[in-house]
């Protein structure tokens, strides 16, 4: 029994509970939200530190044995998401001190932010396909009340796509949790995973129907290619700390679930579900990167960037090899905070010049050169420069990719890298190097200058962007011992019997 | 106001009804660990009898008789059924394994005390909170 796995979802949940319970006083929940992921962080570190040494950590909820009921398990793969939501997490509740409109605090913002960190923990940790099923759910509901908060017309006409297409995805989800229930008479993963080994070969046919339908699933929800369409509609309406948070984890939650589902239990297969993995890495990649180039808004840049991201990662997975398995996992732990930045950075350039449109933006460079420097980080650590974070993360799978001879996708990914280096530079000239444009009206400037000079919290915007600008230098300058857990890590993956036997107590 | 209905049997049953409507809810909610019942629909039966009431003598006194904000509910009794899950790493269990403090009260006999109690009373006052919620607000938006 080891009470670490349990805290990185209670903590948010009794956080989101107290602070509702304050309904009433703002002040009371803004503290309670950095509080709270304040310590969702600590314990997530406890979480990884501990996982790290003793291997799995397996906690049976309400003390009712697996396969029977929900088991939570930590491996390392696991403890390592928890610990970038947790980061996430805490950098936006800062971020929120400052940027989230008082008006809109009133309705919920921080219980809401509690309770999709809860969501986003409980996916992490659950050794339950069920249950997986239901803290899916958990962070759908916080984050569809988070994307309209302030309820403007650009926002519900996201929010709509989003929804639609994320209810799909979840009726797949439950069907195929279904079938796979009347298949085997489990829901415990590691039971399934063992089931499945056992199948005889005329129901093979079936595991690989079932394991498409939580392709699309949970390709959806990762916003890979083709059904990617509700992200690059809905990311760049909400309040910019939200955005951020979203960016970060929810695609993300969808990656992980892919990962998991097809290293522990679909790897019958592995020819065909993974070629297909292949495909859809590669046109996700594709799509998103062109997409971004088309666009010339802050924020809608940004999101078509992220499918392409979640392209290197279903990559990672789909070479399914274990230096494949060490860059997906390396690229996500680059990908969250780098992009959760730069979200945060358009948020700050939106506060300082009021506009997320590139041809309204300029001259910030002469202004702010430190400003610059913050963005540059990450932005070029998403288009993957040495000694960034990013670059490590496309080397190894680039190197993967030649060794398993994947020309095409190596092809593509290379030429993705290329483009994301163009769209970054776009945004940096247009918004840093480039002289502001002439024509602002007089007015709007006082207003704007009044604005910043009270801005007193802009603290609280540079707080947490430079504190992952920094991490992003960690990441990328001292990469060997990232590598050795995404290594140890990738390693666990790989190694299903392990997982079972943990859960289970039995070598499969 | 709409939401008043102006009806003598209404009115007088209104009255009567609340009380025992409450007392049954409560009855729901301590026989539901092992009989029918439990916070849920104890909750609903609750919430229920504060919208009959609602109907009869309008939105004021409805939020009278309630005496706080449903939206406070909601959070304390979210409180409370997180926490009920605590006790049982003190004694080195999992979390929300079920804990058991039997008191013996004389002339009753034993009461249960235990954490799942705690937690469906935790879920009694989420789910009054947040019906009473939606329907105190329709029916504000409405009359």
């Amino acid at each position: 029994m080891r009470p670490e796995v349990a805290l990185p979802i209670l903590i948010p949940l009794l956080f989101g509970a107290v602070s509702l319970a304050f309904w009433r006083s703002q002040r009371v929940q803004r503290w309670l939200g950095v509080i709270g992921t304040g310590a969702l962080l600590w314990s997530s570190i406890v979480l990884l530190d501990a996982t790290r040494r003793d291997g799995y950590l397996i906690m049976h909820m309400g003390d009712w044995a697996g396969p029977f009921g929900i088991v939570l398990v930590s491996d390392l793969f696991g403890a390592i998401m928890v610990v970038l939501a947790a980061i996430t997490g805490f950098a936006t509740a800062l971020y929120s001190l400052a940027s989230v409109p008082r008006e809109l605090e009133k309705f919920g913002y921080y219980p809401l932010m509690h309770l999709l960190l809860a969501g986003v923990c409980g996916a992490f940790l659950t050794g339950d396909i069920f249950n997986l099923y239901v803290w899916f759910e958990v962070l759908l509901v916080a984050s569809f009340a988070l994307l309209i908060l302030g309820g403007e017309r650009a926002q519900m006409e996201g929010a709509i796509k989003y929804v639609t297409l994320n209810l799909l995805s979840s009726v797949l989800f439950l069907s195929a949790v279904g079938l796979l229930y009347g298949l085997t008479g489990t829901l415990n993963m590691a039971d399934i995973a063992w089931k499945l080994g056992q199948i005889d070969d005329e129901q093979a046919g079936l595991v690989t129907v079932i394991s498409i339908l939580f392709m699309v699933s949970f390709g959806i929800k990762a916003a890979a290619f083709p059904l990617f369409f509700w992200l690059p509609a809905s990311y760049h309406t909400p309040q910019v700390a939200v955005s951020a948070l979203f960016a970060g984890l929810l695609t993300k939650v969808g990656v992980y679930a892919l990962f998991r589902v097809f290293t522990l239990i679909f790897t019958q297969e592995v020819e065909f579900t993974h070629t297909l993995l292949l495909w859809m890495a590669g046109l996700t990649m594709l799509t998103g990167v062109l997409g971004a180039a088309a666009q010339f808004e802050f924020r809608r840049i940004l999101s078509f960037h992220i499918i392409s991201q979640i392209g290197y990662m279903i990559l990672g997975l789909a070479l399914f090899t274990p230096l494949a398995l060490v860059g997906g996992v390396f690229y996500i732990m680059h990908h969250i905070i780098v992009k959760a930045n730069l979200f945060l950075v358009s948020g700050l350039v939106y506060r300082l010049r009021g506009s997320y449109e590139l041809k309204e933006l300029g001259g910030l460079y002469r202004d702010m050169p430190w400003v610059g420097i913050l963005f540059l980080i990450p932005a070029l650590s998403l288009a993957g420069l040495p000694p960034l974070s990013g670059f490590f993360a496309k080397f190894i799978l680039i190197r993967a990719g030649l060794e398993t001879g994947a020309w095409v996708a190596v092809g593509v990914a290379l030429l993705v890298g290329l483009l994301t280096l163009y769209s970054m530079i776009k945004i940096w000239g247009e918004v840093f190097w480039k002289a502001a444009p002439a024509g602002e009206s007089a007015p709007e400037t006082v207003e704007r200058r009044s604005e910043r000079s009270r801005g007193r919290d802009l603290y609280f915007f540079y707080l947490p962007i430079a504190g992952l600008a920094v991490l992003t230098l960690i990441i990328g300058l001292s990469a060997q011992p990232i590598y050795v857990l995404a290594e140890t890590a990738a390693g666990q993956l790989l190694d299903p019997a392990g997982y079972i036997e943990a859960v289970l107590g039995v070598r499969p | 106001m709409k939401t008043q209905m102006n009806s003598l049997i209404l009115r007088t049953t209104g009255h009567f009804l609340l009380p025992l409507l409450l007392i049954f809810s409560i009855f729901l909610l301590l026989r539901g660990h092992d009989e029918p019942g439990g916070g849920f629909i104890a909750g609903l039966v609750a919430a229920a009898a504060i919208a009959l009431y609602l109907f009869s003598m309008g939105i004021k006194s409805a939020r009278q008789v309630l005496w706080v904000d449903p939206r406070n509910l909601f959070g304390i009794g979210l409180t409370l059924a997180v926490l009920s899950g605590v006790p049982a790493i003190f004694y080195g269990q999992a979390f929300f394994t079920s804990q058991w403090w039997p008191i013996y009260l004389p002339p009753f006999g034993t009461l249960k005390l235990s954490t799942p109690l705690f937690f469906d009373i935790g879920v009694y006052l989420v789910v009054v909170g947040s019906v009473l919620t939606i329907v105190l607000t329709l029916a504000e938006a409405e009359g």
